[in-house]
């Protein structure tokens, strides 16, 4: 095993422990916009995880995934804002 | 003396180092995350982090890869991800402030404060002023 590739394996891991204390956050999280950030950050998490595959396999065709998710992930985030302003007002 | 150097080996230790800075960051985003008191503290910590980690990460990719195309959609990725955070952020804080979330106690708010109370004073003062033309359009109404 090549040091690169225990690099990437540790960034793996690393990311994976990521994900579990931010789906804590998301799990515990008071309020409705925690746990809007919470996914926010999952959405970030993510991508990188995408990224780090796509170096493992020496597939570059991931690269794309990344790019739709990170669109998704804003949009998400900025829908679920508009809905927040919308109950608050009704 | 260009021959002498293994540029797969270069790469690899740049593209290494890279990522792990970046998930460095993105742990310690993580951590604040889970740590901080406030929602808003919060908002800060992942926003500045974790964008700062996605960069690091994907730069990594780009410089292992070595191909101009995909080097052009990590920077895309990284522009992209660099100017919708803070709107995303910026967004969903002004709504949880409209919401009435609670802030941390020890939070300085005397400056907020300050500026929510000029905003309804002049928020009266100007709807006191469209009354005013209301009811001297109406008078004048009444009196032609």
């Amino acid at each position: 095993m090549s040091p690169f590739y225990l690099t990437l394996t540790t960034a793996m891991v690393v990311l994976s422990i990521c994900l579990v204390l931010t789906a804590v956050r998301f799990a515990v999280g008071p309020t409705l916009p925690d746990r809007v950030a919470a996914f926010d950050l999952i959405v970030a998490n993510v991508i990188g995880i995408i990224a780090i595959y796509t170096e493992f396999t020496n597939n570059e065709d991931f690269i794309d995934v990344a790019i739709i998710l990170s669109l998704f992930g804003f949009l998400g985030s900025i829908s679920f804002a508009y809905y927040l302003m919308k109950i608050n007002k009704s | 003396m260009l021959e002498n150097i293994d540029f797969v080996l270069l790469r690899e230790l740049i593209s290494c180092v890279l990522i792990l800075a970046g998930v460095l960051f993105m742990l310690i985003a993580n951590i604040g995350l889970l740590r901080f008191p406030d929602f808003y503290i919060r908002m800060s910590a992942i926003t500045k982090g974790a964008t700062l980690g996605l960069g690091l990460i994907l730069l990594g990719i780009g410089v292992y890869f070595n191909q101009s195309d995909i080097l052009l959609k990590v920077f895309l990725v990284i522009g992209f991800s660099f100017v919708t955070a803070p709107v995303a952020a910026h967004v969903i804080g002004r709504t949880a402030v409209q919401n009435k979330i609670p802030f941390w106690q020890k939070t300085n708010l005397k400056e907020f404060k300050d500026y929510l109370a000029k905003e309804h004073l002049e928020q009266v003062q100007s709807q006191d002023k469209y009354r005013e033309q209301a009811l001297k359009k109406k008078s004048d109404d009444a009196g032609t």
